[in-house]
Parts: C-alpha cells; sequence; structure tokens
C-alpha cells in the first residue's frame, strides 16, 4: 500500500524507476535487474506446475487445448464479427468451455483419442514454451485479450462458487494441526520451518510480485489518493480469503491422500500399495484401495505424486463442491473444472509474463544495441519473445526431467526471491519515509523488511551453504558428484547422465540463490547511507510529482 | 423497484468491463461532449480497440501477473 501511494505521487511511475530516482543509479538497475529475473523463475514455476497438473492426464490436457481454439474464436468474434460486445463472446466462449469440460470425460475414456492427450512432462513442457512464445507474438486481441476475459470471469466465478460450497457444505479437516513434519524430515517440504515457513508464497500478506503491480499498473487506474486505501486493503483481504479457501481445500482431504499427490516419486515409488505403505508408516493410516478409489472418481489414472499444488487443490475443492452440487458422479467434472480454472490462470500468466519479460529484456538489451529497443517492430518481437522464451523454458525443462527435486527445488528458489523483492521494496519506501522527513512513520516498513531480510538472508544461505542435502543446494551436488565419481547411481537418478544434470541444476539454483542474497544485502546498505543522508539534511528530499518540493529539494 | 433493479444491473455490468480494462463507453461520450466539444468522439468499435490496445500495452509501465 505504501508503494501504491509513493508511485501514486510519482505519476504512476515503476518500481525500478522510483529506485533509481530516490536511491541512485547502482539500486535502480538492481531492482531493474531483479523483477526480469523474478518474472523468469515465476513463469517456470508457473509453467512446472500446470506441467504436473496435465501430464498423464488427458481429460484435463484436453480441456485446456480446448481453450486455445475458443480463444481464437472468441477474438475473432469481437475483432469483426461483434465488435466488442464482451458479454457475448465470454457467454460464447464459457458455454463451449463447459461443452469441452464435459467432452473431456469422453476423450479420457476413448483409447483412441486418450492416446494423442496422454502427454508426458517433457512433451507438455515443450508445448508450453512454444505457446508462451507464440501468445507473445500474435496480436494481443486476437489470443490474450479473449483468454484473459475468460479466465477473469471464470476466476470469480469459481471463487465465489467454492467459498459457498465451503459455507453449505462445512467439510471437516482431516489434517491435524501440527504434524510430526515440522521437524523439517517430511516427505513435501525440507528444512526447518524457520525460516522457510516465511519464504512460502504469502501472497495476501507479503510479496514482491505485490509491489510491482502496485507501481506502475494501479496508480494509473484509481481516480484519487483517498481510494488508495480502500485499494490497498481490499486487495490484502481478497488475496488471504483466497488463501485461506486453498488451505481449506488441502485440508479436507485425507491426510494419507494428501502426502499420496505431494510426494514426489522418488520418496514414495509408484504402485499404489508401496506408495500406501510408506505413507502409513509415517503414520497415517491409508490403503491403496483408497488411493486407487480416489483417483478413479476423479477421472485419473492415479494421484500419485501430482506435485505442485494444483492437482491437491483441485481434488479438495472437487469433494467440497461435488458434496453440494451432482454428488460423486460429478466429482470427476468438479476437479476438471478446477484445473481448467487453474490452467488458465496461469496461462494467461505466462503469456502477459512473457510479453512483460520480452519488453524488460528489450528494454535491457536496447541499451546496448539501441536499434533493438523499437518495440513495434515485428523482429524485435519475435527475437525478443524468443529470448524470454527460452530464458523461463530452459529452467521449467530443466525442473521437469530432474525428477527428484522438480518443483521443489524451484519453488523456494521462487519464494525466497519474491519475499526478496518485497524486502527491497520495503526498504525503498522506509527511505522515502526517511526522505520526506517523516520518521516517526517509518518503523512501519522497517519491522516488516527487517523481519522479511532476516528469512530471506537465512533462507538463502541456508539453501546455499546447508550441510543437509535435501536443504543445501551445494551439499546435494557434492553429495551426488561424489556417487558419481565411485560410479555409483542415487535413487533419484536412473542414469549417471542424469545424475550429472541433477548435480548442474544445483549449482544453478545455488548460484541464483547467492545472487538474490547478495542483490538485498546491497541494497540495504545502499539504503542505510542514504537514510542516514536524508537524517542529515534538513528538509524533505524526495522527488514528487507536481510538488514543490521538486523545485526546492532536487536531488 | 425496477428502476432499482436495472441500476444494480447496470452496476454490475459496468464492473464486470472494468474487471477486463473496459472502462463506460457513455461517461467517455459524456467527457468528450462536455471537456472537447466539436471534436470527433470515437465510435464504440474505435473505443473498445483504442482501450484493448492500451490495456495490454505491456512495457509502457503496466505489468501485470498472479502472484
Amino acid at each position: 500500500m505504501t508503494v501504491l501511494f509513493f508511485s501514486t505521487r510519482r505519476d504512476g511511475k515503476s518500481l525500478a524507476d522510483m529506485a533509481r530516482a530516490e536511491m541512485g543509479p547502482v539500486a535502480g538497475a538492481i531492482a531493474g535487474v531483479g523483477a526480469p529475473l523474478i518474472c523468469v523463475i515465476l513463469l517456470a514455476v508457473l509453467g512446472l506446475v500446470v506441467v504436473n497438473a496435465l501430464k498423464g492426464s488427458p481429460w484435463g490436457a484436453f480441456t485446456v487445448f480446448c481453450t486455445l481454439p475458443i480463444a481464437l474464436l472468441m477474438g475473432v468474434y469481437a475483432r469483426f464479427i461483434r465488435p466488442g460486445r464482451i458479454g457475448e463472446m465470454s457467454a460464447i466462449g464459457a458455454a463451449l468451455l463447459l461443452v469441452a469440460l464435459v467432452y473431456g470425460r469422453t476423450v479420457s475414456v476413448t483409447p483412441a483419442l486418450a492416446g494423442f492427450f496422454d502427454l508426458s512432462g517433457p512433451t507438455l513442457a515443450i508445448i508450453l514454451i512454444a505457446y508462451g512464445f507464440f501468445a507473445s507474438v500474435l496480436p494481443v486481441w486476437l489470443l490474450l485479450a479473449p483468454r484473459d476475459y475468460l479466465s477473469t470471469f471464470l476466476k470469480i466465478g469459481a471463487i465465489v462458487l467454492l467459498a459457498i460450497g465451503v459455507i453449505l457444505v462445512r467439510p471437516d479437516l482431516e489434517m491435524p494441526a501440527v504434524t510430526k513434519f515440522v521437524d523439517g524430515t517430511g516427505p513435501v517440504w525440507s528444512g526447518s520451518l524457520f525460516p522457510f515457513l516465511f519464504i512460502t508464497i504469502a501472497c495476501g500478506a507479503v510479496s514482491g510480485w505485490r509491489s510491482l503491480i502496485a507501481s506502475g499498473t494501479t496508480p494509473k487506474m484509481i481516480e484519487n489518493e483517498s481510494q488508495i486505501r480502500f485499494i490497498g486493503y481490499g486487495g490484502m483481504l481478497m488475496e488471504s480469503f483466497v488463501a485461506i479457501m486453498a488451505m481449506i481445500g488441502a485440508s479436507v482431504l485425507h491426510p494419507g491422500v494428501y502426502f499420496a499427490m505431494n510426494s514426489s516419486a522418488g520418496v514414495i515409488g509408484a504402485p499404489a500399495d508401496h506408495a500406501a505403505q510408506v505413507i502409513s508408516s509415517w503414520g497415517f493410516t491409508v490403503t491403496p484401495d483408497m488411493l486407487m478409489q480416489m483417483a478413479q472418481s476423479v477421472g485419473e489414472k492415479s494421484i500419485l505424486s501430482r506435485t505442485g499444488g494444483a492437482p491437491t487443490l483441485a481434488v479438495g475443492m472437487a469433494s467440497i463442491l461435488s458434496s453440494f452440487l451432482g454428488g460423486g458422479a460429478m466429482m470427476g467434472v468438479w476437479r476438471h473444472f478446477i484445473i481448467l480454472f487453474e490452467a488458465l490462470f496461469i496461462l494467461t500468466t505466462v503469456d502477459a509474463g512473457t510479453s512483460a519479460l520480452r519488453f524488460m529484456i528489450q528494454d535491457f538489451v536496447g541499451a546496448a544495441i539501441p536499434a533493438f529497443k523499437a518495440t513495434e517492430s515485428w523482429v524485435n518481437n519475435v527475437i525478443g519473445s524468443a529470448l524470454a522464451c527460452v530464458l523461463w523454458g530452459y529452467l521449467l525443462y530443466a525442473g521437469v526431467v530432474d525428477p527428484y527435486g522438480g518443483i521443489w527445488t524451484m519453488w523456494p528458489l521462487f519464494g525466497a526471491a519474491n519475499q526478496m523483492l518485497a524486502a527491497i521494496v520495503l526498504t525503498l519506501c522506509t527511505v522515502i519515509l526517511f526522505k520526506m522527513k517523516r520518521e516517526r512513520f517509518a518503523f512501519i516498513t522497517i519491522v516488516p523488511s527487517a523481519w522479511l531480510l532476516v528469512c530471506t538472508v537465512t533462507a538463502g544461505l541456508e539453501k546455499v551453504f546447508a550441510s543437509d542435502p535435501a536443504v543445501g543446494f551445494l551439499s546435494h551436488a557434492a553429495k551426488l558428484s561424489a556417487a558419481a565419481a565411485s560410479g555409483t547411481v542415487l535413487a533419484p537418478a536412473k542414469t549417471l547422465d542424469e545424475m550429472s544434470r541433477i548435480v548442474f541444476n544445483d549449482y544453478l539454483d545455488a548460484g541464483l540463490a547467492a545472487l538474490s542474497v547478495a542483490i538485498v544485502l546491497v541494497v540495504v546498505i545502499y539504503a542505510v547511507v542514504d537514510i542516514a543522508k536524508a537524517l542529515g539534511s534538513s528538509k524533505s528530499t524526495a522527488i514528487e510529482v507536481g510538488a514543490p518540493v521538486l523545485a526546492a529539494g532536487g536531488v | 423497484m425496477l428502476n432499482r433493479y436495472s441500476q444494480v444491473c447496470a452496476c454490475f455490468a459496468q464492473t464486470a468491463r472494468l474487471m477486463v480494462g473496459i472502462p463506460d463507453y457513455e461517461n467517455y461520450v459524456a467527457h468528450r461532449r462536455k471537456t472537447h466539444p466539436g471534436l470527433p468522439i470515437m465510435t464504440y468499435e474505435e473505443f473498445f480497440r483504442e482501450r484493448q490496445q492500451a490495456r495490454y500495452a505491456v512495457g509502457k509501465g503496466r505489468f501485470r501477473c498472479c502472484c
């Protein structure tokens, strides 16, 4: 909210611009590099979520693929047939989508058709990367805009429906409040509660993305400063609301089923009876029958190791929704409805993110080669989009082919990067507060940024240097290379070749984590210097638009 | 009563359109008439395209994402 306020007072400038103006060129450059970096990681992680939700699931893949022609049709409709009729267009799109959703069941039970949509992880990853490229190159009205309309309305609809469902059904929470895995040995997450609990994506509470949007985008949408409080708090409350529903969705599942879905295949193994045995040995009794039956009722071959969160939420929510709308028979349809909603949502982010990343790359490279800066040029567009897709696509592919870590090695990086951006932004706000001579209120941003700094830096360092191979990238790499040197193949990898790939991923992750920690520390040092300077000055030195300060202060 | 109902509907429609970045066309027309009399006013189709382009002009300081 503070960011929103400051950006509004600065003509809706972006974060990097604000940092450059208030804290000098170095801090500005860091914020400018940090944003695309996080964007790349975010796109890769979201891509992983989609891939994990759709792999080996013909029904889900068919429905999600169907959204492409539907969006194209909607785009043409709103452009040429009945220009600008959003209501009609969205209604047609939604109707077609529901048809695709229901028809998906037929596809999944017809072997001839199911074969086309029963895709492996790497194939899906490549499709997704190609999709991101084309969506970024095609004109926005054809694909981006209609799909965005569809996902916006679907999103609101699904969330309202879920809220009603939760209130009507009042499901019991199956998951104990604290499991024995808080010591950091859990199958889903490794690492102790502190600091890793605090670097999960706490969207409604603290998130670097929020600040990216709050600077640049939102200030252009509000009418006056008095709306900032409502928008800021309202946005936070809405996000937390969705987050709480997601937690309910995960907790209404039987804990055994939850762990079966969220533990990687390297830990619980493939056949249902083996997985059930492993999970029961953790103290959550579950039978192979339960797992099989759950998979069957949602129309999947298997629900084991479908990590990434999206499938879990889908199953949890499907069990809530089907208990008040349609009963057990509808469970599969509901589940794929939620998957569809998540996938659409993420694909929208993937294409918007790719084009945003393309502009950032063009901005960055354009500094060296001025011709590349012309964002309207089609050639530049294709090159920029291809570069953007290669960047996040590479991380995504690496995550998909890495059978052990996969999403769980990227996730802490993403969480940490996101929270680090938040810390940087809060630090920036603190500096601005001091520069405005409002030291009295500075604690509002100092307290959370200090806490974030402690958490993210500890987490980042632990991910790099921790001696436990389940946590630290370097020790994991060392363990694997030692094994490779002696010629033994360790559990997750099947060949020596895979081993070396995992080792490479570890070093890559370690490098990225170390880089983020360094960036945060540099920003903090700059901030302290700036605050000292601002304290020494007798009048406000902040740079605002339209205020007399500009003439008087001027840096 | 009926009047109030249609008012609520209009409000919902406006909110839904704003969510996808298309502001009120009537407001735009009224604004042009009041502050720029005599100047040309875009038709709804032109207005729609112009707004759609503007909304997705990423990179010009506009940035949207999910998380």
